[in-house]
């Protein structure tokens, strides 16, 4: 059997190029790819804590991550493809009206 | 006697009608309101004095309670009222000459556009002040002492967009509040000293706990008279009352001749229990009452417009009423302040009906033989002109006299002295008046001179009715005679403590010496006309020859002393300025500087920490994740 550290670090390492794609990147696709990256780590550590521990709660929640990530796709998306009718480019440095 | 109530309710109830609901009336049914209210409250009291004249002499204070107004531990004040003898007659004269001066002004204001307005604030004046005669403590009593200083100030500025009206209305509340402060603090003084302020309780409680002479009932009572100068205009703070004739006459005649003025006086009897345990404040109330008595003769000497002239005899008749309690006898100032009240109302609209038939002329120097064209006025304005000179039968030669007679018999014979030199100059100036305006040669303008009416029966009648009064008022207190002595008698049992501690034993006195001094003041009221006569009928040149002779006097006087411009220079200015210097250095400075500085530094704050707001998600998202790498690193280690 493949130890649990194995997957706790595969997990860190996507988690880690999660991050620095949100933070890094300008094209809000990319960066919301990220962020999926980065909800599918936590779903790898939740499953492999759920076999490590012997009970079923941590892939439950999973399922939930998976239902919030959809959700999240749908409004995202939508303020994407705003965001490109508004400013013609899918920058994020484009949308930077939120300020003093 | 439950039902005492009504005389302060129905006046009011006209003030709450006229004020709210005047919309629907035409002026006749306002004037109508206002003048049955106050009769209402005269019909009241005359039923109370005729159920209080069913008790026993000794049993006629009667104390009506109706609610616990304020209770702080062991301090209850009951709001409530007291009917005795003193009350009796105060509430009498008020509603009675107020009566008279309603129906009177229901014709004098028929023109003004603020009719209601002047009615509104007569029939509250009028319920304040019956508040102020009928309270049975002093707190009431001062509620009432605020609120008819309220209508004088709104009375006097009736006219408020002339700005010598809105000033005389100024300057008449500020001055009374002066006096008020000294009322205040006396009422702080008693309210500690004896846990009440109920009046029956206090004075019950005074001779028991004080020795005469005591330091703190000197205090309150020196303090209590501070206001009674307020209100009833003595030296040092009369000055309001001469500039207070900008009000409307009849305003003059009720608020700062009959009724208002004369609450000072009223207050000092009411406490005449105290005051006889001071004899120091006595000393002090009877030398200031004769000093203004005789300061505000002389300045009426010379004065040329009509109601001055009546404003300076006020001031000078209540002196004598300050007088006559400075010097123990309190009933004597109560009967002169009742005859007072209907000879100077009187006085007062007879200058109304004047100025009404002149189209608004005060200066008597543009009058002159009236007494062909105005019978009525004439002859009542003479009958009221007798009864303040003291010419027998009048009722101020009775009333004049026994405060003299009270002088003299108190052994203050400088006081007395002083009392009959401003007799004398009483009558003078007063003949004066008469002689200037009614004998004499004409000099109203030749336009005017056709249009000299007497006014219809509604001035008329309030007129003839004074002018009676002005007549018989004095003969419920003849001298002489002991059991004639009606006043004195309905009232001795107010005063029956008072003459108790200051051990005034009724003195038999010889009827020779009772004849003797008023024969004296007889043959001085009679030389002030006598020299008036000569100076104005027979030789209308001399007045002019003796002014230019003595033209420094002259200037005194005519100029009232200048003592409005000393107080304007010594209090008012330096108040001005100090006001404005802190205006600036602390208001603006400190103040606002304090405020001001707050927000701004604040805005300095928010200008430097906005820059850290860039609009740039992924910063954003960098602090945010920085953030978290601390909390988790802080939990971890």
């Amino acid at each position: 059997m493949i130890p649990l550290n194995y997957y706790l670090i595969l997990s860190g390492i996507l988690f880690t190029i999660g991050i620095i794609g949100v933070l890094y990147r300008r094209n809000t696709l990319i960066i919301f790819m990220s962020i999926e990256l980065m909800l599918n780590s936590a779903n790898l550590t939740f499953v492999a804590f759920s076999r490590f521990l012997g009970n079923l709660d941590g892939q439950i929640f999973v399922f939930f991550v998976m239902v919030v990530a959809a959700a999240e796709v749908v409004v995202g998306l939508a303020i994407i493809v705003n965001l490109y009718r508004h400013h013609k480019s899918i920058s994020a440095d484009r949308a930077n009206l939120l300020k003093w | 006697m439950k039902y005492v109530w009504l005389i302060v309710f129905f006046p009011f109830l006209g003030f709450l009608i006229n004020g709210f609901l005047s919309k629907f009336f035409n002026k006749k049914v306002v004037a109508f309101i206002a003048a049955s209210a106050i009769g209402l409250a005269f019909l009241c009291g005359l039923v109370t004095l005729v159920k209080l004249l069913a008790y026993p002499p000794e049993a006629r204070s009667i104390e009506i309670t109706f609610y616990s107004w304020i209770k702080a531990g062991g301090f209850n004040i009951e709001a409530g009222f007291l009917i005795d003898p003193l009350t009796m007659v105060m509430v009498l004269v008020v509603s009675g000459v107020s009566f008279l001066i309603h129906i009177y002004a229901g014709e004098y204001m028929e023109e003004d556009p603020g009719y209601v307005r002047f009615f509104v604030y007569l029939n509250l004046f009028v319920s304040m002040m019956l508040t102020l005669v009928m309270a049975n403590n002093f707190l009431l009593m001062f509620v009432g002492w605020e609120g008819v200083g309220l209508c004088s100030y709104l009375l006097i500025g009736f006219w408020f967009e002339k700005d010598s009206a809105s000033n005389a209305g100024k300057k008449a509340f500020i001055v009374n509040r002066i006096g008020d402060f000294g009322f205040l603090i006396a009422m702080f003084i008693i309210a500690t000293t004896f846990h009440t302020l109920n009046f029956k309780v206090v004075f019950e409680k005074a001779p028991q706990m004080f020795q005469v002479g005591s330091g703190l009932i000197t205090a309150a009572t020196l303090l209590l008279f501070v206001g009674a100068t307020g209100k009833s205009a003595q030296i040092p703070l009369y000055v309001w009352l001469p500039d207070a004739m900008e009000g409307p006459t009849p305003v003059s005649a009720l608020i700062h001749a009959a009724t208002m003025v004369t609450a000072g006086v009223y207050m000092m009897a009411r406490c005449s229990v105290l005051y006889a345990l001071a004899p120091f404040s006595l000393g002090v109330v009877a030398v200031i009452g004769c000093l203004t008595a005789v300061y505000a003769a002389s300045m009426a000497l010379v004065q040329v417009d009509m109601k001055r002239v009546l404003a300076y005899s006020t001031i000078s008749q209540i002196g004598y009423m300050v007088l006559g309690c400075g010097v123990g006898a309190f009933a004597a100032g109560i009967f002169h302040l009742m005859t007072h009240a209907f000879f100077k109302a009187l006085l007062f609209l007879c200058a109304g009906s004047v100025s009404h038939a002149l189209a608004g002329e005060l200066d008597i120097r543009k009058m002159g033989n009236l007494h062909k064209k105005m019978p009525i006025t004439h002859i009542t304005f003479l009958s009221a002109t007798l009864a303040i000179s003291g010419i027998i039968p009048f009722a101020g030669f009775f009333s004049k006299d026994e405060v003299l007679f009270e002088t003299f018999m108190s052994h203050h014979n400088v006081l007395y002295i002083l009392g009959l030199i401003g007799a004398l100059m009483t009558a003078f100036y007063m003949f004066r008046l008469y002689f200037i305006a009614f004998r004499g040669e004409s000099h109203v303008e030749p336009e005017l001179e056709k249009h000299i009416h007497e006014p219809s029966w509604r001035m008329a009648l309030p007129l003839c009715v004074l002018g009676v009064l002005s007549l018989i008022g004095g003969w419920i207190q003849l001298p002489f005679f002991h059991n004639l002595k009606i006043l004195g008698g309905f009232l001795s049992p107010v005063f029956h403590h008072a003459h108790e501690i200051s051990k005034m034993e009724e003195a038999s006195v010889s009827v020779w010496l009772e004849g003797a001094l008023m024969t004296l003041s007889l043959i001085v009221a009679g030389l002030g006309i006598l020299i008036a006569y000569k100076f104005y009928i027979k030789n209308p040149e001399l007045p002019k020859r003796l002014g230019e002779k003595f033209a420094g006097l002259y200037k005194l006087l005519f100029n009232k002393y200048y003592v409005d411009e000393i107080y304007q220079m010594v209090v008012v200015k330096p108040l001005y300025n100090l006001s404005e210097i802190l205006s600036i250095a602390v208001d603006q400075a400190v103040i606002d500087g304090s405020v001001n500085g707050t927000g701004r530094s604040l805005m300095g704050v928010g200008g430097v920490l906005r820059r850290t707001t860039t609009g740039y998600v992924q910063f954003y998202g960098l602090v945010m994740f920085l953030g978290a790498v601390i909390l988790l690193l802080w939990n971890l280690f």
